[in-house]
């Protein structure tokens, strides 16, 4: 069943075609990798599916609703939670303060009962410490979970970021290169989380990445982008092999 | 060094880490209490006075802290509170509602202010607010009927429950007003911080791009955090202007503003602590100038003395310490508890990470 959907998506900056003529479906329950050279617009994909931009012409449609009648803010309310390509976390604030941004959506409570700090407040503030707890022993964070963002390694960084997307129990989480600048170990235990991510939560995955390793060992299917169209879409086997693709990557074959 | 082995979520959500800190705290608050009988009434004088300046200080640390936008305008608000207040006691009001409701209004108009204003960023939204600092003293001359205008107005006397509240008559009692509002304060910004709100507060100055893809509405959280910081900074200028007991177009310039923004810059950008430490800063420096050039064998006052140092004071800070008054008693204390462990630069702002600023 499709959750996700982008029809014919176009995007323009000024004369540049950033997207082109972009369709693709992301069934419930893949993992489903964006591939392609720099410039191929696939963090773009993903702030037109944050709405961060609008297209010029398509429509996005997200579990059936309309994602483009709504706000940016208005998005993570259906279930998508984001990452970013350059870590966009709270710097100043601890973790622990950073995962519960993350449950922003699920708040109920009113600013003055908040200011008072009622029982209601205290009883929901609870029940976001435990989801965020789940999360916490999930990716590992335990050591880091007081820690302020601004001393942590990047590697760590990167989990937390992920956490924070997890901790609003998306149905659609989006991956922005998760595995960019880690070390191969940390790559490895992002792979491992990936594949728990969908297995266990049930979620969801749409990501960029550039690591055909990691790509073809976590995806169920890939779409190679450049120039702002789609090249190719398949399995991660099927994409790679692709001539498109490797012209993309490599230059034509004729001209070496 | 205090290990904490947490036992349960509230651990993170109450007041106090432990035992300890809530005795230390409880402590300062029978200190605070005791004052009036350990210094004359003089320096209760001045302690009324920390008292409203961290009020007013509270304020603008929740927009500039812990929302990251900095305002050149509170002197404005201090200014709105402080008319709403006495205007509605005029009114018939008494005190205890007039004084509460005179922050709401403030808060209100703080609000509307803001949705426009906040608009702007960094530098732009300061010069927008300080331009509201300007025309408010132009508003309060032009509105004379209800204001004064220049001649200015006299408080009206205060009752709270039948006591009458008098700054010569009745010290102590001024002065347990203002603690009291204080307090009431600080606790409601405490609720603040450990709510959602509070986190969207931060998340809005650390980073808008992904506190709006976390669900945050950007333009909803600042005019909110516009909205209490005016409303508290409106209470604190009602007290500033109840304790002077006579006021009028300039008592509320626009230097006020800039004296808050050095206030918590030089307390500690964040902490509600630093709005209390740099209150005690602000309040004292005038005392400590007049006694040094007093020494010095000077009679004659030297003008622009007090602004130039205070100018120093808060140019030495960004400098050296920008992480204020607070910042400092941090590192000493981690070094301590640390001790011999403490690394120099475990409290380096660390450079991040390309930031996309492209989406702005």
């Amino acid at each position: 069943m499709s959750l996700l959907t982008l029809d014919n998506v176009t995007l323009k900056f000024g004369g540049l075609t950033a997207v082109n003529k972009l369709s693709m479906t992301v069934n419930e329950g893949e993992v489903f990798a964006l591939v392609g050279p720099n410039g191929a617009g696939k963090s773009t994909v993903f702030n037109l599916i944050s709405r961060f931009y609008t297209p010029v012409e398509g429509k996005i449609t997200f579990d059936g609703k309309d994602l483009l009648k709504l706000a940016p803010d208005e998005v993570p309310s259906l279930g998508i939670a984001r990452t970013f390509q350059n870590i966009e976390l709270f710097d100043q604030a601890t973790v622990l303060d950073n995962l519960l941004v993350g449950r922003h959506r699920h708040r109920k409570t009113t600013l003055v009962e908040q200011m008072l700090h009622l029982p209601s407040v205290r009883r929901e503030e609870r029940e976001h410490r435990e989801a965020v707890e789940e999360v916490i022993d999930f990716l590992d964070l335990q050591p880091y979970r007081n820690k302020r963002i601004a001393g942590l390694p990047y590697g760590v960084r990167k989990v937390v970021e992920m956490g924070r997307a997890l901790a609003s129990k998306p149905r659609l989480l989006l991956l922005d290169e998760p595995a960019s600048g880690l070390s191969v170990e940390e790559t490895q235990n992002m792979r491992w989380w990936i594949d728990d991510i969908r297995r266990q939560m049930g979620i969801t995955v749409l990501m960029v990445e550039h690591d055909m390793g990691l790509v073809s060992k976590v995806c169920d299917r890939v779409l190679a982008l450049a120039d702002g169209a789609k090249l190719a879409e398949g399995t991660p086997q099927e994409v790679q092999n692709h001539p498109a693709v490797i012209e993309a990557y490599l230059g034509t074959g004729d001209a070496a | 060094m205090r290990i904490h082995f947490k036992t349960s979520y509230d651990h993170d959500i109450r007041l106090f880490q432990d035992g300890w800190q809530a005795f230390l705290y409880a402590a300062l608050l029978a200190l605070m209490i005791a004052l009036p009988w350990l210094i004359d009434d003089f320096f209760l004088g001045e302690a009324t006075n920390v008292l409203i300046w961290s009020t007013c200080g509270l304020g603008l640390m929740l927009l500039t802290g812990q929302t990251g936008q900095a305002s050149l305008g509170h002197s404005a608000f201090m200014a709105m509170g402080c008319y709403a207040c006495v205007l509605l006691m005029e009114a018939g009001l008494p005190f205890i509602l007039a004084f509460p409701l005179g922050g709401i209004i403030t808060g209100l108009i703080g609000a509307l202010i803001a949705i426009p204003a906040l608009k702007l960023h960094g530098v732009y939204l300061a010069i927008a607010t300080l331009a509201l600092a300007i025309l408010t003293d132009d508003l309060i001359v032009m509105l004379e009927p209800w204001t004064g205008g220049v001649a200015g107005k006299f408080a009206p006397p205060i009752y709270v429950f039948g006591i009458e509240i008098n700054r010569w008559s009745n010290p102590t009692a001024w002065y347990y007003m203002a603690l009291v509002v204080v307090l009431v304060v600080t606790l409601f910004y405490r609720n603040l911080l450990r709510a959602p709100m509070g986190r969207a507060f931060a998340a809005v100055r650390d980073s808008e791009i992904s506190a709006q893809a976390m669900g945050v509405n950007i333009a909803r959280t600042k005019t909110i955090a516009f909205g209490i910081s005016a409303g508290i900074t409106g209470l604190g200028g009602a007290l500033m202007g109840l304790f002077a007991e006579v006021f009028n177009n300039e008592t509320f310039t626009f230097i006020l503003s800039i004296q808050l923004l050095m206030m918590i810059v030089v307390g500690g950008l964040g902490f509600i602590h630093g709005a209390f430490l740099g209150a005690i800063v602000i309040a004292f420096l005038p005392q400590v100038l007049s006694i040094a050039t007093d020494s010095l064998g000077s009679t004659v006052a030297i003008p622009g003395l007090e602004t130039g140092v205070f100018g120093l004071i808060m140019i030495l800070f960004i400098l050296f310490e920008p992480m204020g008054l607070y910042g400092r008693w941090l590192k000493i204390r981690t070094f301590l508890e640390l001790f011999p462990f403490a690394r120099k630069d475990m409290f380096r702002r660390q450079k991040s990470y390309l930031k996309t600023e492209r989406l702005r």
